[in-house]
């Protein structure tokens, strides 16, 4: 028994690399998991919005729906089309999920829960979820075909103009917060719901989140996809495991933009009622699991924003990015500093 | 003022929420949707499903090969043959109907001046191979003996409407 | 040979392999591919170095940004991939290099060990991991190097005016929509209801 704790407590220092890789895995597997059941909890919830069921067939309430899909995506076929790069080919869904789950390296779950506490966390983020498109361009270009090029047209250009966006509302945070390291984000939103940065970068959540929902093609900004126009878009040729990795990578980065709207303007694992009477009340839950919450609003709002919005015109899009959205982010970037400069008081003092 | 009013309108997203709002809403509702095989929709008894050949009461087949459903069918679907029975009278000796034709407008069965060929309230069927889609006559006098009293029933209530 | 010396020189290889690849893949598309792939492995090299920041704005402007546009437009040049023939690279050959035997001599002579060696400078010592160089960059951006940085600034922006003022003109003959105009329509702009008379059977006669 005690050679057992004694190997468990000197496990971490005697194999780091293998430390790493547990850590990894305790983090992927409920990721992977969680993005299985979302893709549940999409159907169910647009499905309830638009006042029918949702799946419920297989299994109670249709629990096992996910896996059942998986299972089906995993024996389909992978049909590859003739004349394309075999290479680039299988290589485009694995760029699209790489950086999807890499960027939760840096990701603070709780108080120094985190697998990779490093200074340039923000930055790290912003240079990921950039790369994330290079899966979509190259799907749509090596499938050699007409819808397929269209959608990694499309979504080329829209990714990269919602950007600047996403990269001017980080700016705000990193002026308030005043580093770029994700924990110390958090660390300077204690106090309170009135402290979080929702409230003094109101502007730059709203825009922020939104860009995210841009950024990861999903309506109303799902041109690139555009079911009625050009089929799937860029991965109208994927079938089987392949188009799972894509509709994976698709899911893990909602969710991994949800994480990271909670952590920068919700004040990631801190209690609500931090400061309040109520203090004392919750504080026997810990914080990652307000993280979780935090992360579920936004996950339900994606979902929401499915089921009501119709999908942008493409020059809209490109309207209110750039003409809407970075002109906003610049004034408040301005506004911010010279709050921060000036002390302003109960967020920058 | 008014584009002011707009503007302003606009950018703190006032449509946007409305419409969140009106699908927020919507999520409470009561669902409409029918759970299929535990719950089923009221059948109306005009309903047109698969095709059956009626008798009289006593036995005789009502269909004496007018042709009429033939020639009305707008699918082509239907292929009769006739000849006299050996008592003489006019019979089909073939009677199909090929289902992946039919688009079960339900021609046939107004055409027919003595209600034999019908179309009764199954909807559930399926074949395994091509040739079980051609209803041939057998199958549709087997369908009318099995369902001839829904079948009466249905006929004696729309009576009045022919 | 320690694990950072051998990352050294992996990502010296694949820099070295890609830039190869580069230029002698016949498909522009490829091309533009392994320039992206010597980014980020040039971007490794430089986290080597302990310049995360200058490593990760690599990724995130020449890779995330600047690269995307080029394959953009790459992708839609419809160039005949089967008449770019060997031939062509053998004929520029020689120039070619003649190009880089200059570089390689500028560069050694600027950057050589005569300038830079190890017995003028001393190998720098690392830092510890809580050391920010971004903090570090930003300082002697906006103190030390506060004017160059600033007119750095201002040449993009008269860049960005000139690109815009070059490419942009007015086009009458196209049609325009304009979606807020779209939405704020009102039912009177479009939409007049006109009161006439009934006719009646006396009139027509």
């Amino acid at each position: 028994m005690e050679a057992i704790t004694n190997f468990l407590v000197s496990f971490p220092t005697e194999f780091p690399v293998l430390w790493i890789l547990v850590r990894i895995v305790v983090i992927v597997l409920p990721l992977m998991l969680a993005v299985a059941y979302f893709t549940y909890a999409e159907r169910k919830i647009i499905g309830y919005m638009q006042v029918r069921l949702g799946p419920n067939r297989v299994g109670p309430k249709g629990w096992l729906q996910p896996i059942a899909d998986a299972v089906k995506l995993m024996f389909k076929e992978i049909i590859i089309p003739t004349g394309v790069n075999k290479f680039l080919f299988v290589l485009a869904p694995m760029l699209a999920l790489g950086p999807a789950l890499a960027a939760w390296a840096v990701l603070p779950f709780d108080d120094g829960m985190v697998l990779t506490d490093i200074n340039a966390g923000l930055l790290y983020i912003l240079a990921l979820t950039s790369v994330g498109v290079y899966g979509v361009i190259i799907a749509g270009w090596v499938s050699n075909s007409k819808y397929a090029f269209l959608g990694a047209i499309r979504s080329a250009a829209q990714i990269v103009s919602y950007e600047i966006a996403m990269g001017f509302a980080l700016v705000g945070v990193l002026v308030a917060a005043g580093s770029l390291n994700l924990s110390d984000i958090v660390h300077a939103q204690e106090g309170g719901l009135l402290h979080w940065f929702w409230l003094p970068l109101l502007p730059l959540f709203v825009i922020y989140f939104i860009s995210g929902v841009a950024e990861t093609n999903r309506a109303p900004f799902d041109v690139a996809e555009g079911e009625s126009e050009i089929v799937a878009g860029f991965h109208v040729e994927y079938s089987g495991m392949t188009f799972a990795v894509f509709f994976l990578a698709e899911y893990a980065n909602m969710i991994l933009i949800s994480a990271l709207t909670a952590l920068m303007f919700l004040g990631g694992w801190l209690s609500p009622f931090q400061g309040t009477f109520m203090e004392s009340w919750f504080a026997w839950v810990p914080g990652i699991i307000w993280f979780f919450l935090k992360v579920l609003i936004f996950g339900f709002l994606f979902l929401w924003f499915r089921a009501t919005f119709p999908r942008y015109r493409y020059d809209q899009i490109m309207r209110l990015g750039w003409k809407v959205f970075i002109p906003i982010t610049i004034v408040w970037i301005l506004v911010v500093a010279v709050a921060v400069v000036y002390k302003f008081p109960i967020w920058f003092d | 003022m008014n584009t002011l009013v707009n503007y302003v309108r606009s950018l703190f997203l006032v449509e946007l929420f409305r419409g969140m709002g009106v699908t927020g809403r919507y999520l409470f509702r009561s669902k409409f949707t029918l759970e299929y095989p535990e719950e089923r929709a009221p059948q109306s008894p005009r309903f047109r499903g698969l095709h059956a050949q009626r008798r009289y009461p006593n036995g005789e087949e009502r269909c004496i090969a007018c042709k009429l459903c033939e020639a009305t069918c707008p699918a082509l679907a239907i292929t009769i043959e006739a000849a006299p029975r050996e008592d003489g009278q006019r019979r089909t000796t073939r009677y199909d109907i090929d289902l992946f034709k039919c688009i079960f407008c339900g021609f046939c069965e107004e055409s027919c001046p003595v209600d034999a060929i019908v179309e009764s309230r199954i909807y559930e069927y399926h074949f395994e191979n091509r040739e079980d889609a051609v209803m041939t006559k057998s199958k549709l006098l087997e369908l009318g003996e099995k369902y001839e009293e829904q079948l009466a029933a249905d006929r004696a209530v729309q009576a009045a409407y022919r | 040979m320690t694990f950072e010396k051998f990352l050294f020189y992996f990502f010296a290889a694949m820099v070295i392999f890609a830039g190869l690849m580069l230029i002698t893949r016949r498909n522009p598309v490829h091309s533009a591919l392994f320039l992206v792939l010597a980014f980020f492995n040039a971007a490794g090299l430089w986290m080597l170095m302990e310049a995360e920041f200058l490593a990760i704005a690599l990724v995130l402007v020449y890779v995330g940004a600047v690269m995307v546009l080029f394959l953009f437009v790459v992708m839609m040049l419809d160039i005949n991939v089967a008449e770019m023939k060997p031939g062509c690279f053998i004929k520029y050959l020689p120039v070619g290099i003649l190009i880089a035997l200059t570089m390689v001599v500028e560069m050694v002579m600027v950057v050589g060990p005569k300038h830079f060696g190890l017995d003028i400078y001393a190998s720098p010592v690392p830092h510890a991991p809580g050391y920010s160089n971004t903090d570090e960059l930003g300082s002697m951006l906006y103190t030390t190097y506060m004017y160059p940085f600033e007119i750095a600034a201002v040449i993009l922006l008269v860049a960005i005016v000139a690109a815009i003022g070059l490419t942009l003109r007015r086009r009458p003959e196209t049609k325009y929509q304009n979606p807020s105009k779209q939405v704020l329509v009102k039912r009177d702009d479009r939409l007049r209801v006109v009161k006439m008379p009934s006719e009646s059977k006396m009139e027509l006669k």
